[in-house]
């Protein structure tokens, strides 16, 4: 087994190339900014596009354009820079452009602390669009996940037309570990489904968000023979501003139920089952690590706790987390911010009781203080 | 085609309304230049002007306010044979200012037709960037405590290559967009026009009026010699391909044998300079070689060249999963500074711990077993006591060896580097205490 070492960033970027990625925009920003210089070192050789924007509104405007003329695009940022992004995510979200956005967190609010991590943005990816849309977000706990969740966001993305958000931190994106990437199994690669009308000739068919109940519109990029409107205003099938209370109503709500239907397709996830165990600790990111450490701890100790990672946060993976938490007592929640996530598992479990614990004050929880909270819970 | 006007969608501008005329000077340029549909794309943002796109039988791209130039950008860059028309109002000028400045600067091959109309026709006929302190507008006195500006002069000296004014009314309007569209570079074309739905409505502005303005304010025909130079596209795809491959991903296998693998955790303290992430990494690779995982935290200061510089590594036989440090094996103090950032860690240690300090350095109590060296007496360089003090604790197989350090030196340096640092390191390397 041959071992590289490499950042949490850098893992990020070699998933994205992996991907089929070809296009990046970002504003340089810590602890963000090593994913730009790394697609700098990995795109241009390649005949890809790696731009450094004026901002990161601009950044975002760069890969809108970018993915819409039928190019898989990747931009990276954290937190000041992911509230810049809103207005465009919230375009990207409304209008169906795939694209991988990448937030690092670092500690908030505002500008915080750019060299201190957390996972304080987990609410704000999910809520950032106008209008409440669901959101895909992915949440990484170390440089392979970073690996293989980009190759998995990038096809999320262009699946579901949506652009499908990675929750690193600083604790992940600048930690440098030794990784084995071969031992990784990506996904199949997806493409991005083109309509076949209107491909390879001018077909007036073709409707740019015509889409069966519930399903993602197929696609065809800027450039193409067919004549293609994107637009951010409120549209129907054919991408002009629409009025009608019908067929806003419906692509609202197709809009919601593309994203989640496909809730068990999206669940990704690690656990760790112990015999015997009443207790199942749920965490993810960074967090999970330690969350690991402790329960190992507790084992050898006599007392087997179980545990449940979650990889994908949105769609709240609600049939897993019934699931697994099912047998159990006891369940114990916990998070590198103030509660941000509890609130999705203590409403899918209400006959059970809680115990969460979140910490956000700049440094990683550690097993011990998690041993503590699953041992007085 | 003798027309791009989508019939099904004729212009519902306010009657007199420039806008109007602009619409029909974009589609004859569009007919003269004899562009095919397909190639063509209208990329436009909210506003009256923002109407454009809806237009138009050609490609199209509706955004956010101002920000029309970065989704131009984003379009052309992954399709260079694209010709890509933004038009933006004199409200996405000023919000969008930053997107104006760097399409300037940058000279990709994009078309911007500004509407100017003096104010916001569409929200109410608030004052915007380009109202002059006269006027009287939507926006009560406040126009009148600033001054407008003049986007031709800031796009000169931002780096535009072509920029025209021009009356929305000018009949050779269609002419110079024509020029515009032609130009391998960013073209900017400023029309001056009426707004009858608000601005007219309480402000003297006729035809002939925007006709005088003209003449009094610079004059802008095209071509910008001073401001030539090679379109933004072609330059990035010539530097591009200039770009080395990326070398192939170092893989380590392991190679060394210990007998006795120990989960270590390492912290290096230092200050910045002193190259201790380069030491940190070389601990890793050092440790990877003979089997371990290690991972690397690093703290500096964000100035990089002032204040502390902290490496906390951990190598161990599994799978590492909490990546802080909770009882360091060995400690490398160099800096009072890098003491400082972990001070509290001291009084933890225990007498396992095997820590190295500069003569220098000073330290708080300590249960570690301690060594000290007086680097200077060595002549050794502040900026390689890092990686000097791992040949010392190599030498003394303190979790890592001489083999296996020689051997991350080796992999990560070119060759005369490696020289020059295995000297170093050896200068401690067999000292006893
Ligand atoms: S409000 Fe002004 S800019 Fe808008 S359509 Fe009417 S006249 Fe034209």
């Amino acid at each position: 087994m041959a071992l590289s070492f490499m950042e949490g960033n850098e893992a990020v970027a070699r998933g994205a190339i992996a991907a089929g990625c070809s296009f990046f925009a970002g504003y340089p920003i810590t602890p963000a900014s090593t994913i730009f210089s790394n697609m700098l070192t990995m795109l241009p050789p390649n005949g890809g596009i790696c731009i450094q924007g004026e901002d990161e509104i601009a950044s975002m405007g760069y890969c809108i354009g970018a993915s819409m003329a039928g190019r898989k695009v990747l931009t990276a940022t954290s937190g000041p820079g992911i509230s810049l992004y809103s207005e465009q995510i919230s375009f990207a979200i409304g209008s169906e452009i795939p694209m991988v956005i990448v937030d690092v967190q670092r500690l908030g609010p505002s500008t915080g602390s750019a060299t201190r991590g957390a996972d304080g943005d987990i609410q704000f990816l999910r809520w950032s669009n106008t209008g409440g849309l669901p959101v895909v977000v992915l949440a990484p706990k170390d440089a392979l996940d970073c690996y293989a969740l980009t190759a998995h966001a990038f096809n999320f993305a262009e699946e579901l037309r949506c652009p499908v958000f990675i929750a690193s931190n600083k604790e992940i994106g600048m930690t440098r570990e030794s990784v084995d990437l071969d031992s990784v199994e990506l996904p199949p690669i997806v493409e991005r489904k083109y309509s076949e009308i209107g491909k390879d000739e001018i077909n007036h068919k073709y409707l740019p968000f015509e889409a069966d109940k519930d399903s993602v519109p197929d696609f065809l990029p800027i450039g193409c023979k067919t004549l293609v409107r994107q637009t951010s205003s409120t549209h129907g099938a054919d991408g002009y501003i629409t009025i009608d209370p019908n067929v806003i109503g419906e692509s609202q709500e197709r809009l919601i139920n593309k994203i989640l239907n496909a809730e068990e397709r999206l669940t990704l996830y690690e656990e760790n089952h112990r015999q015997g165990a009443d207790t199942l600790v749920i965490s993810y990111g960074v967090t999970s690590r330690a969350v690991e450490d402790a329960c190992k701890t507790l084992s050898k100790n006599g007392k087997a706790v179980s545990t449940l990672t979650l990889k994908t946060l949105f769609p709240v993976p609600q049939k897993l987390i019934r699931e697994k938490s099912e047998q159990y007592q006891h369940i114990v929640v916990i998070e590198m911010n103030m509660g941000q996530y509890v609130e999705n598992i203590t409403r899918l479990l209400p006959e059970k009781k809680i115990v969460f614990y979140g910490q956000m004050n700049g440094v990683l929880i550690t097993p011990a203080k998690i041993m503590e909270v699953i041992q007085n819970g | 085609m003798d027309s791009f006007l989508n019939t099904k969608r004729p212009p519902v501008f306010c009657p007199g309304c420039s806008h109007e005329r602009i619409t029909k000077a974009v589609d004859t340029a569009l007919v003269k230049l004899n562009l095919e549909a397909d190639k063509t794309v209208l990329v436009s943002d909210i506003g009256c002007s923002g109407l454009f796109d809806t237009f138009f039988n050609t490609h199209a791209l509706h955004g956010l306010h101002g920000r029309a130039l970065t989704y131009a950008a984003g379009i052309k860059l992954a399709n260079p044979e694209l010709n890509v028309i933004v038009t933006m109002g004199d409200g996405g000028l000023g919000i969008g200012g930053a997107h104006v400045l760097a399409a300037c600067r940058k000279n990709l091959d994009l078309t911007l037709i500004i509407l100017n109309n003096f104010n916001f026709g569409m929200t109410g006929g608030q004052y915007s960037v380009t109202t002059p302190s006269d006027a009287v507008v939507g926006s009560e006195f406040l126009n009148q405590a600033e001054i407008p500006i003049d986007i031709c002069e800031i796009a000169k000296s931002g780096g535009a290559t072509w920029i025209s004014r021009c009356s929305g009314h000018d009949s050779s309007l269609p002419d110079i967009l024509c020029e515009a569209i032609k130009h391998k570079g960013f073209s900017i074309v400023e029309t001056l026009g009426l707004c009858t739905g608000r601005y007219t409505k309480r402000n003297q502005l006729t035809p002939k009026v925007i006709d005088e303005m003209i003449e009094r304010l610079p004059t802008y025909g095209g071509i910008v010699e001073k401001n030539q130079r090679p379109e933004y596209g072609e330059q990035y795809r010539n530097l591009a391909n200039q770009q080395k491959s990326l070398p192939e991903l170092l893989k380590v296998d392991k190679i060394f044998d210990l007998k006795d693998m120990k989960r270590q955790e390492i912290v290096i303290l230092g200050s910045a300079g002193m190259r201790i992430v380069t030491a940190g990494d070389m601990v890793c690779y050092a440790a990877i070689s003979a089997g371990f995982n290690a991972s690397m935290k690093n703290d500096y200061n964000i100035t990089v060249l002032r204040g502390q510089s902290v490496s906390e590594l951990i190598l161990s036989p599994e799978k590492i999963g909490y990546a802080g440090i909770e009882s360091p094996t060995v400690v490398i103090a160099l800096s009072d500074e890098g003491v400082q950032r972990r001070i509290k860690l001291f009084s933890k240690l225990e007498p396992s711990t095997f820590l190295l300090k500069e003569k220098s350095v000073s330290i708080p109590e300590t249960s570690a077993t301690v060594v000290e060296i007086d680097f200077k007496e060595y002549q050794i360089k502040k900026q390689d006591w890092a990686l000097a003090s791992l040949g010392f604790i190599a030498g003394k197989n303190q979790g890592i060896t001489m083999e296996m350090l020689d051997f991350a030196l080796k992999s990560r340096f070119k060759p005369a580097v490696y020289e020059s640092a295995i000297e170093i390191v050896k200068k401690l390397a067999t000292i006893t205490m």
